[in-house]
């Protein structure tokens, strides 16, 4: 007799690499950025967290490339470049 | 490190299927900062019910129940009840639907569950479509708008109803709190998640959910298309508070609705002539948005 | 143990309230209706602590009860006809998402035309969605079944929903002496609900999910088995229900009569104790003639049927619901539980009492007296008038 598993799922999402989805990548240049935080704000796939010093970092194992933390930078801190290949 | 203007946990993983630049991942991440932890969220089919990916992924790190599309009204009632059964009052339920679910083949229900003073939060995600078949109009699909089943073709066919004001229906059940929001807003959409927190009964949430596939747009516009719509006023954020409305955002330097479309290709068809038409309902609707916001002043 | 005069419906909310059933969701129907407002007066007399959901249609019944299922409390819908066809989607996800609901159909036809007498066809027809089916021949039935239907579907072997049905009218609204169990009695038989999956914000999970097809035969699987699982589970709370209360029904299939039967009628509902009294009387004539009801439908027993078919030469199927396909669905069951290519009993096809059309003991013999004298047809209807 089959133990009975109902269908509970628990594995997060992060699993999933989905920075294999993208064709350009953002690029934070740190000397102009005023760690004003909006790109953390605006991201859609939880990819840019802090580092010790307050800088944004991208997570590329997950970014998408969308952009909109390019748009959204108003300092114009972000560029997205071409991914290599 | 400037101070963070929304709260920093987050309930939400990267990894989810949303596609790049999507807006209803944005409602749902602020969505779950200001309510969560202690909440369980219900679902219907939409983008929401796909986002997590594959049994046994998981993209939100609060209970998720899935249920079925008509249903997010009794799923939510359903959920009240059972918690409270159980002496769990202290948990927040929290309903998560898209338009589609919500405006049209949901409806029933979510009346049901507002009439019956359900102490639930509804947000309701609007992309403005059936996104998740595909961009199928729906009953929140705005006048003019191309979709997969209103296309433009040779005859101008378009979407030619108006889109239904779920924020006049919801109120028509007198439930103590509604607002709109828009995720260019975050600040805006979680301070009226926590004044709806710490409130009682049914509460609900019309957030606008910019959508790039559906609306046509390269995806680094969602935000700029989720300001635009508020400062546009095609989409205005104001709340209702116990009959109480008021506006939350005034544009200091309003857009066009011309502007605010010119960014869309599936409004890419309108001449001269229909955007003026859009413009004309958009002054009007604001004209009694405003009205109403006089009108209440007094309301306690 | 007292004993009262219940109709059914009052049966049902009684075996609810002993059961201590968390939260009701419930949309009026006819000849429903009488289960929910004995709840409704109960809630509101302080004598059932409930939550009690007046929802705005069966469908958003159902879903209030999965729901609140899901986060772990112990629930109960009640409809008929339009009402369970109304549900169907969600019975699927009942039983999918392996919350253990009980649910009191009173059967009754469907439409079109309206009609609000009694016939299976609004449970035959979902016979495939993965609830456990019973069928009630009396009200002390009706009481004790939720009762035990509540301790299968909530079983780790099991977890699945149950429906419990009984007939429009003759027994919905008919009063029966009944036998009622004391509450602390109960509560020794059936304990608190526990499902450990339960959606709980300190382990959170997602309970439905998507599945490719990578997975999804397993899971279906996993459904089945737990279908498979509840046959030994309903015969085992049937022996602890007797052994605590003093009483059972028979089983799945509940045998009268059929140990040197020349001939077996197998039915369901009342039309099953119109079919005893009509035994008992061809039987004092010398017609050797059995009765086998038909309590489990969902899973069906195919073991006990096999026995029985070992030992009996004619059965003769009589079916109060209509299903197109080749006879009815109790038939359709029985044929397919006992095909055999080294052959097996003569078995015959019938179909009756549907729309409330009753089941008098004369139609009941005449199908007594059709299936001992004749072959064929293999499928026929009785008590039909002539069609112009």
């Amino acid at each position: 007799m089959t133990i009975m598993r109902p269908l509970r799922a628990d594995v997060p999402s992060s699993v999933e690499r989905t920075g294999t989805w993208r064709t350009f990548r953002p690029v934070i240049h740190l000397e102009k950025c005023t760690k004003c935080n909006v790109c953390w704000k605006f991201c859609p796939d939880v990819a840019i967290t802090f580092d010790g010093a307050g800088f944004p970092v991208v997570d590329y194992e997950h970014c998408k490339g969308c952009g909109i933390c390019e748009v959204e930078c108003a300092p114009g801190a972000i560029t997205m470049e071409k991914e290599a290949g | 490190m400037a101070r963070l203007t929304i709260p920093e946990q987050e309930l939400m993983t990267s990894g989810h299927l949303g596609c790049p630049g999507c807006g209803a991942t944005l409602v749902m991440r602020y969505a779950l900062k200001a309510l969560g932890p202690k909440m369980v969220l219900t679902v219907p089919a939409c983008c929401w019910a796909v986002m997590s990916g594959a049994y046994p992924k998981t993209c939100v790190s609060v209970p998720f129940l899935d249920c079925a599309f008509e249903a997010t009204g009794a799923s939510i009632s359903g959920l009240r009840a059972g918690l409270d059964a159980q002496g769990k009052k202290d948990v927040t339920v929290v309903g998560f639907a898209g338009d589609g679910g919500t405006a049209d083949i949901g409806l029933q229900a979510l009346s049901g569950a507002l009439e019956r003073g359900v102490d639930a939060i509804y947000i309701m995600y609007d992309n403005e479509a059936y996104m998740n078949t595909g961009i199928q109009r729906s009953g929140a699909t705005p006048w003019g708008a191309w979709t997969t089943t209103t296309p433009v073709g040779k005859t101008g066919r378009m979407k030619r109803e108006e889109k239904k004001d779920l924020m006049g229906i919801v109120l028509a059940h007198n439930i103590p709190y509604a607002a709109t929001a828009s995720i260019a807003f975050p600040e805006d959409f979680v301070k009226k998640l926590e004044a709806a927190k710490a409130l009682h009964g049914p509460r609900f949430f019309h957030v606008l959910a910019p959508c790039p596939p559906g609306w046509k747009y390269p995806p680094e516009h969602t935000v700029r298309l989720g300001r635009m719509a508020v400062d546009s006023r095609v989409f205005p954020l104001y709340e209702v508070v116990r009959g109480r409305y008021r506006i939350t955002r005034r544009a200091g330097r309003p857009t066009t609705v011309a502007e605010y479309l010119k960014v869309q290709g599936r409004f890419s068809h309108l001449d001269e002539a229909q955007v003026a038409e859009i413009q004309g309902r958009v002054d009007s609707r604001w004209e009694r948005l405003e009205g109403l916001e006089r009108s209440t002043a007094e309301v306690a | 143990m007292t004993r009262t005069l219940l109709t059914g419906n009052h049966a049902q909310s009684l075996a609810v309230k002993l059961a201590r059933a968390q939260v009701v969701a419930a949309y009026p129907i006819t000849p429903q209706t009488t289960i929910v407002e004995r709840l409704a007066e109960m809630v509101a007399d302080g004598d059932l602590d409930c939550e009690f959901l007046e929802v705005e249609s069966e469908h958003s019944a159902l879903q209030a009860c999965i729901s609140a299922s899901a986060v772990g409390a112990r629930t109960y819908t009640a409809t008929s006809s339009q009402g369970l066809l109304l549900m169907h989607e969600l019975l699927h996800w009942a039983s999918g998402l392996r919350v253990p609901i009980v649910m009191g159909v009173v059967n009754r036809a469907v439409a079109p035309p309206w009609t609000i007498y009694a016939d299976h066809t609004d449970t035959v027809s979902q016979r495939d969605t993965g609830w456990i089916q019973y069928y009630a021949e009396s009200n002390q039935e009706v009481l004790d079944t939720v009762l035990q239907a509540y301790r299968v579907a909530e079983d780790p072997r099991v977890r699945l929903p149950a429906m419990v049905g009984e007939d429009a009218f003759y027994l919905s609204h008919t009063f029966e002496p009944v036998e009622t169990p004391t509450a602390s009695d109960v509560d020794a038989f059936l304990p608190g609900l526990d499902l450990p999956y339960a959606l709980d914000p300190d382990h959170p999970a997602r309970l439905g999910s998507f599945m490719p097809p990578d997975a999804y035969m397993e899971h279906r699987k996993n459904v089945a088995d737990g279908m498979d699982a509840a046959a030994a589970v309903i015969d085992e709370v049937e022996r602890e229900f007797r052994e605590r209360f003093g009483r059972d029904h028979g089983g799945a299939l509940s045998l009268f009569a059929c140990d040197d039967a020349d001939a077996v009628l197998l039915t369901s509902g009342t039309a099953a104790s119109t079919a005893r009294s009509v035994v008992r009387q061809m039987r004092a004539e010398g017609h050797r003639v059995g009765l086998a009801k038909l309590r489990v439908f969902r899973p069906w027993p195919v073991a006990r049927l096999r026995h029985l078919a070992a030992r009996v030469p004619r059965i003769a199927v009589l079916d109060r619901s209509f299903t197109f396909g080749f006879g009815g669905a109790l038939f359709q069951e029985v044929r397919n539980a006992l095909y055999s290519p080294r052959g097996g009993p003569l078995l015959r096809g019938f179909v009756g009492g549907l729309g409330g059309r009753d089941l008098t003991p004369a139609v009941i013999r005449s199908v007594f007296e059709d299936v001992l004298k004749n072959d064929d047809p293999e499928v026929a209807w009785v008590g039909l008038k002539e069609v112009r």
